[in-house]
């Protein structure tokens, strides 16, 4: 992307964004979603997320012990972490550190 | 609350950059956006030369969740200006949501609901798009051995494992996860939509399932 395409892409998702936002506050005439929507909308962030997060993972980054590059394994300990104390800053920090230490014992 | 959007913002401040975005494009991004995920996904995207059209039906996707809170919010700001229901939706991110539908469950009479809105939202606002500037001018400094662009996909795990919160959660997860896996050869980007198109999907009908069932056994 060249840079105006880069400021005409922010300016759309912030369009995008705020129209979603502002969706129901606008129009606040006893507009109410239907229960099926309401349903699905729950699914979004672990589906869209997992969707994100999957073939990123999975990607080769170069640096492996035999099949496992150590971007899944730094990875898959950060998932541990983040599913035992759900904290965004220990899952993150795990992850990097991992993956640092691995490719310093790579070195 | 201002904990987790400080070091959020930092490091997509530092994940823009080391995508080859322009510090000063990122901050503008924090500033007019103001949606942590879809602008780290947005931020991949851009970086790996994805169409326009690709960044903001991705962008779409990951904040449709705000349709549900705007939903929720809108009986209780009806007796407001158009202005200030403008405004309200303008910074109504995840934690403003969270404290204000709490609050406001409350029904307290004496509460300003559009002050108590909008003093969350801008100080959120201002310390994201501070933490957005600070990490991309700093991280430009940093060099590529850190390997920060990591920091995207570990982003979103530690947003996807708490999404997480039911078998359905699962289900969807697992769908969007893997389909997005199978997919991903696919031009456009169009593995990532699709797979979480079905995922949601996935989730919905599983829910529905569960739903029905324990409605037999009762």
């Amino acid at each position: 992307m060249t840079r105006p395409e880069v400021w005409f892409t922010i300016v759309g998702m912030a369009l995008v964004t705020f129209a979603l936002r502002g969706s129901f506050l606008l129009a606040a005439d006893r507009t109410t979603l239907r229960p099926l929507v309401q349903r699905a909308l729950r699914y979004v962030p672990p589906a869209v997320l997992a969707a994100i997060v999957a073939p990123a993972l999975a990607q080769p980054s170069g640096a492996a012990i035999g099949p496992f590059d150590l971007r899944l394994i730094a990875g898959l300990v950060a998932g541990l972490v983040a599913w035992r104390t759900r904290g965004i800053l220990a899952t993150f920090g795990t992850g990097m550190l991992t993956l640092w230490g691995l490719t310093w014992l790579l070195g | 609350m201002l904990l987790g959007a400080a070091p959020f913002g930092l490091i997509t401040g530092v994940s823009a950059v080391a995508a080859g975005m322009a510090a000063v494009d990122v901050t503008f991004m924090s500033l007019t956006v103001f949606a942590g995920a879809s602008q780290l996904a947005a931020i991949a995207l851009i970086g790996s030369g994805a169409a326009v059209w690709v960044v903001l039906l991705t962008v779409l996707m990951i904040n449709v969740r705000h349709v549900m809170y705007a939903a929720a919010l809108a009986p209780h700001v009806r007796s407001l200006g158009l202005g200030s229901r403008a405004a309200i939706g303008a910074v109504l991110v995840d934690h403003v949501y969270a404290f204000a539908s709490l609050r406001f469950a409350k029904r307290e009479r004496d509460l300003d609901r559009r002050d108590y809105v909008l003093g969350l939202g801008l100080t959120m606002w201002l310390v994201w798009t501070g933490a957005t500037a600070v990490g991309a001018f700093a991280g430009a400094q940093l060099p590529p051995s850190w390997q920060l662009d990591f920091a995207v996909p570990l982003m979103f795990l530690a947003l996807l494992i708490p999404s997480i919160r039911d078998r359905p959660g699962l289900v969807a997860a697992l769908t969007g996860g893997g389909l997005a896996l199978a997919l991903a050869g696919l031009p456009y980007n169009l593995g990532l939509v699709s797979a979480a198109l079905a995922g949601i999907a996935a989730g919905t009908i599983a829910d529905t399932l569960l739903a029905a069932r324990r409605g037999e056994d009762a």
